[in-house]
């Protein structure tokens, strides 16, 4: 017994030692390389700092009060596109996640729904908006518009992973009751995913808000273009009220949204 | 009142989960049907209502005409009603209800929208509440099924089998998740109600002292091929280390 020493390594995460060694190899000369060649131009920072203070300051004191018909404008433009984009992009994202699930759709239906869903995600919202703005004109229905079709993305993947996660025997049960299949989905499969369901609303209602900000910039309307215009105009400190407007605005549909996330189970 | 001729699955990975089985079961009797895992119990109860779709063979209910495999959709649905589950680890909508699981029994006689708003008929809520009377759990009906313990939400998945008001019952390992005395309680309500109900049932079990005990007929199955057919007294040592492999089976003979 004492003459056997028992010896016990952790097993490595790849097997084979020179693709290992290989891979570390390479990563790292790149990393270093990547860190050798990347130019710092020390009098250019130098010379932005200045001009960085100046515009800071051109911030200060934040003007709410000349342009406040136009601030309000913006927020209430912005969040009628807030929500009615994400009523629209839940609406159509229902039944593109049923379609995009995997245990649920047949295999013609899956592959349309994920190229849906595919399309959606490829294009950033900015991007999305120029597109639509050129399409539609400037203004806020632009804006809905890109909103409810990246909402559809985002929604309807995380709702189909959901559903692919359901459990089986449950919706087995339903089905063997003899029900259609809408009751099969509104009994078996709706109580399994109600809680993601009201959690991705929140969550998306939540970012759309931030994107019609940015969006906004590129002519989708709401707030984003009301701070647009403050710069446009040189009015830094009716740009400097319309960040603060929206900073908080912010923060307070976060906070709910997470908040109200967390109630439910 | 069920018979199958030559039924066989395989699986799409060339699994044969079922290599062709032969079996009548006459109205009113209780079958328990014993065997390892894995030996096709689930699927062979499932290739009943096509919850798995066999491969080949026929499946004959209720008539010599009436072949379960060649129905259309909306034939089967019919079919479905019929026949009652229930399920190891009991299958409940953990969301729903009490009340919702019970009723959702009744899914294939109502409406979307009416099922969709919760208006069931009368009668049917009646009898859900008449049901739940008779499993003891009249007072919990709004609770949620994920709020019931083990004992409970298995008398649930029965009352949701029985509100079919069923002519068959096909039960999953139903003691499979409950305690010696939870599964004792269990198997004799559900003989006691076909019974009374004169159902036709077949129990996949593990446990081949309750399948004795609560079984008038056993069938065993191994690797998707039924070995032994007959009376629960009849089980010998023999049979059972043909069913199950080398162990020591007299003191469950004994019984």
């Amino acid at each position: 017994m004492k003459d056997k020493k028992v010896i016990w390594e952790r097993k490595p995460l790849i097997k084979n030692k020179l693709l290992r060694i290989g891979l570390i190899l390479l990563i790292s000369t790149y990393l270093i390389s990547v860190f050798l060649t990347t130019e710092i131009d020390w009098q250019r920072i130098l010379e932005g700092i200045p001009r960085g203070k100046n515009f800071i300051f051109a911030f200060f004191p934040p003007d709410f009060i000349t342009r406040s018909d136009e601030i309000l404008a913006g927020i209430f433009e912005s969040l009628w596109m807030t929500i009615v984009a994400t009523i629209v992009g839940i609406i159509i994202s229902i039944p593109v996640s049923l379609g995009a699930a995997k245990n649920i759709a047949p295999k013609f239906v899956y592959f349309f729904s994920r190229g849906i869903i595919a399309l959606s995600r490829s294009f950033q919202e900015v991007i999305l908006a120029i597109f639509f703005v050129k399409l539609m004109g400037f203004g806020p229905f632009a804006g809905m518009v890109t909103l409810s079709f990246s909402t559809i993305g985002f929604f309807a993947k995380l709702l189909s992973e959901d559903i692919e996660e359901i459990s089986k025997s449950q919706a087995e049960a339903i089905k063997s009751t003899g029900s259609n299949w809408f009751q099969w989905i509104n009994y078996g499969v709706q109580p399994q995913v109600m809680p993601r369901f009201i959690g991705l609303s929140l969550y998306r209602l939540d970012i759309n808000f931030r994107e019609s900000a940015v969006i906004g910039i590129v002519g989708g309307g709401g707030i984003g273009s009301t701070l647009n215009t403050a710069f446009d105009r040189y009015e830094f400190e009716i740009a400097a009220a319309v960040l603060i407007v929206i900073i908080s605005i912010v923060m307070i549909v976060e906070y709910t949204s997470s908040h109200l996330r967390k109630l439910i189970k | 009142m069920l018979k199958t001729i030559n039924l066989k699955k395989v699986y799409p990975n060339g699994e044969e989960a079922l290599k062709g089985i032969n079996l009548e079961i006459p109205n009113g009797q209780v079958v328990a049907l014993i065997g390892p895992s894995g030996a096709g119990k689930s699927t062979f109860i499932r290739t009943i209502n096509r919850l798995v779709e066999p491969t080949s063979g026929k499946v004959y209910f209720a008539n010599e005409k009436n072949d379960i495999t060649s129905l259309n959709k909306s034939k089967l649905r019919k079919i479905r009603r019929q026949i009652g589950m229930i399920f190891q680890e009991f299958a409940l909508v953990e969301r729903l209800s009490v009340m919702e699981n019970v009723l959702s029994g009744r899914l294939g006689y109502v409406g979307f929208w009416n099922s969709f708003f919760r208006k069931f008929p009368q009668k049917d809520i009646e009898e859900a509440f008449r049901l739940l009377q008779r499993i003891g759990l009249e007072h919990m009906l709004d609770k949620r099924a994920d709020e019931l313990s083990g004992g409970q939400r298995q008398r649930v998945g029965i009352a949701r089998a029985l509100i079919q008001n069923p002519m068959l019952l096909l039960v999953d390992e139903p003691t499979a998740s409950l305690d010696p005395k939870n599964s004792r309680q269990i198997m004799r309500l559900i003989c006691e109600l076909c019974k009374e109900r004169n159902l036709a049932a077949i129990i996949n079990i593990h446990d081949v002292f309750l399948a004795q005990n609560f079984a008038e007929r056993i069938i065993g199955l191994k690797a998707g091929e039924i070995i032994y057919d007959g009376k629960a007294s009849g089980l010998s040592e023999a049979i059972l280390t043909n069913i199950y492999g080398e162990e020591d089976w007299s003191k469950t003979v004994a019984n």
